[in-house]
């Protein structure tokens, strides 16, 4: 029976989202109006593309235990690649689609061979060094198709007609939706797969998978070019939902922020880097909108100054969680459910998720 | 000629700049394995509180003495951050390395919102003595002169740090903590005492090259740390992390190798270059030029 309620409440919460927009749901202070707005679709769709992207970021991190400060990379190579696949290269829809898919894959691979041949904070610093390469490629903008500063913006005429124009915005939602499920499914999928559970043994002990006769390289490559490609898959649905490319998804800056979802939400834990992902990019927007707001104009200034600061409120929360809730937001719910469970008789859970206890070989 | 020398000089300041950051960075790694992200903010803390002694001492352009005081204020209010954000956070998770490292992640991130919204988003200028914006004639090359304040502003840290490593007893415990950390505690040292003051050496160091980058760039801006960040993480990486001679060389190459393929190839190659170079030396020494296997 327990077997069961997993999935069906990821179902359940699935199908809620699909119906989201044909719904009247307000929630003051956190949407910025009912569901089937088109604001409020934009931004739900952004939150769903973040989320899904933590996810692959746990998928290295929280999986398999692997600190990569150039996770941004493939990301930007979905958004970059896509709009220049369309732009540049005057490619239709799904074959600049499947070029900047393979394009992504084939980054991960090669970085991925490359940089996994160190460990710890030197493997850290070399996927640094790819994603800074990247970032530089399209800040300099050479060769000139980046746009540099100013990023890339779509032309309608590259697009589908289903997804122009603010009466389609919903389709943008179901197709942000579509991917994030899909990003979900794939990397559960794998987490539960014999390499999945290879990936959480070499996190653990990897010096315990190579005397078992297992190739922790090999293993920790698959988890790399899977994180990679899917997040270059993220990427191209960002590109759609925004409207156009901004440079600042290619910066290490970008990357960190990942590894603040990932944390906030609870490492290891997938649903708690979906959860994380969307709570940041719900706070970061409305507390921009907040920042603007003419009522945080009339406080003094001590209180002013942070609050019209999106980023040192959540760099402060992001401290305050890393002190006192270890485990993040899914932390908090196992803990609330063992209390819960304490008061019956307890049943060892059938499907335990891998949690970190360890990362020393991390640092 | 007189391009190499120009290049060679304006690199050695840019080195100077990098060797200010990395050195801190490199040390606190070195002792707590701890990867400082919050290392640019100590450094843009230091230049704004350095530019806002400026603004109050003088107008227009600061006098030698100003200056120093500048400088000194940059340094202390790097080395008093720094303190607080050890004495606070990072010594509550003591022996959790992950969890410091993303402590100085968050402090770095609120710390220059907060630069962000306190002084606004637009660079600003920095009052200088009016000798540093003259050049110097050099074997037929004119060299700014506000290199040379930083390339001596540089070596004389260099001999502090130095001195102190090997000449103090506090230097004696950093040294051999950074060798091995277990035997220094279980010799009955608190080697915690060390972990504040190489925080605090590494804040003091930053904030000081945060008024000197102002004086480099001519003017202040919240960016400025983390720009510096990236190449400084390069610097202590490629030297070897935990060596302060090491962070000196990787400083001065990675300095000259960008400033002269920017100058020679294309504006904006040299900065790829570095980052080759640090895979490169990556692959083939992983712990880096100066670094020994852990």
């Amino acid at each position: 029976m327990r077997r069961l309620i997993r999935p069906a409440i990821a179902i359940a919460i699935t199908v809620l989202l699909a119906l989201l927009p044909e719904l009247t749901i307000s929630i003051p202070g956190v949407l910025p109006g009912p569901t089937y707005t088109v604001g409020t679709q934009q931004l739900l769709a952004l939150c769903l593309l973040v989320g899904a992207l933590a996810v692959t970021y746990d998928l290295l991190f929280g999986l398999t235990g692997l600190l990569s400060f150039g996770h941004a990379l493939y990301f930007a190579v979905g958004v970059y690649g896509f709009a220049i696949a369309l732009q540049v290269w005057h490619l239709a829809f799904l074959p600049a689609a499947l070029a900047t898919f393979g394009i992504g894959v084939a980054a991960a691979a090669v970085v991925g061979a490359i940089s996994l041949r160190v460990e710890g904070i030197s493997f850290a610093m070399v996927t640094l060094a790819f994603a800074q390469a990247g970032s530089l490629f399209v800040y300099r903008n050479f060769g000139g198709f980046t746009g540099g500063d100013e990023g890339l913006g779509l032309a309608r005429a590259d697009l589908p007609s289903s997804l122009l124009g603010v009466a389609n915005t919903v389709n943008l939602y179901w197709l942000a939706l579509a991917v994030a499920v899909l990003v979900y499914a794939a990397i559960a999928w794998l987490a539960r797969s014999r390499a999945g559970r290879v990936m959480a043994a070499v996190r653990e002990n990897e010096l315990r998978v190579q005397v078992i006769g297992l190739r922790p390289y090999l293993v920790r490559w698959i988890a790399f070019v899977a994180a990679g490609s899917l997040a270059t898959l993220v990427g191209m649905a960002y590109l759609l939902v925004q409207g156009g490319a901004s440079p600042q998804v290619t910066t290490s800056s970008f990357t960190l922020s990942l590894l603040v979802m990932v944390v906030l939400g609870g490492v290891g834990a997938r649903w708690g880097a979906l959860v994380g992902g969307i709570v940041y990019t719900l706070l970061d927007q409305r507390l921009t909108v907040l920042a603007a707001s003419s009522r945080v104009d009339s406080f003094p200034a001590v209180l002013r100054v942070p609050l019209s600061q999106p980023l040192f409120i959540l760099g402060t929360l992001f401290v305050l969680v890393v002190l006192f809730l270890p485990g993040g937001l899914a932390g908090v719910s196992q803990r609330l459910r063992r209390q819960h469970e304490d008061g019956r008789s307890v049943l060892p859970d059938p499907d335990p998720e891998p949690t970190v206890s360890s990362l020393e070989g991390v640092g | 000629m007189s391009a190499v020398v120009l290049l060679l000089i304006t690199a050695l300041g840019l080195g100077a700049l990098y060797f200010l950051v990395a050195s801190g960075l490199s040390l606190i790694y070195g002792l707590m394995r701890v990867l400082n992200f919050a290392h640019g903010a100590f450094l843009t803390i230091g230049g704004y509180l350095g530019y806002t002694a400026g603004e109050h001492l003088t107008h227009g352009s600061a006098s030698w003495p100003a200056f120093a005081l500048m400088l000194l204020i940059g340094a202390a209010s790097g080395a008093v951050f720094a303190l607080l954000v050890e004495v606070l956070l990072i010594r509550r998770l003591y022996q959790r390395e992950i969890e410091q490292v993303l402590v100085t992640v968050g402090v770095g991130l609120a710390a220059v919102a907060l630069v962000n919204g306190a002084w606004g988003s637009d660079s600003r200028s920095l009052p200088v003595p009016a000798w540093t914006s003259r050049t110097t004639d050099v074997l037929g090359a004119r060299v700014p002169n506000d290199q040379f304040v930083c390339i001596a502003a540089a070596v004389l840290v260099l001999a502090a740090l130095l001195t102190m490593l090997h000449r103090t007893r506090y230097g004696l415990i950093i040294r051999a903590g950074v060798e091995n950390r277990a035997m220094v505690t279980a010799l009955g040292i608190d080697v915690r005492r060390a972990f504040t003051a190489v925080f605090v050496i590494g804040g003091a160091a930053a904030g000081l090259g945060g008024v000197l980058a102002a004086l480099y760039n001519s003017s202040v801006s919240p960016g400025m740390g983390d720009a510096l960040l990236i190449y400084a993480f390069i610097v202590v990486v490629i030297g070897g992390l935990g060596s302060i001679v090491g962070s000196l060389a990787a400083a001065v190459v990675v300095a000259v190798l960008q400033q002269f393929t920017n100058y020679y190839a294309v504006s904006g190659l040299g900065d790829f270059m570095v980052v080759l170079l640090l895979a490169a030396v990556l692959l083939v020494r992983p712990t880096g030029l100066f670094g020994r296997a852990s």
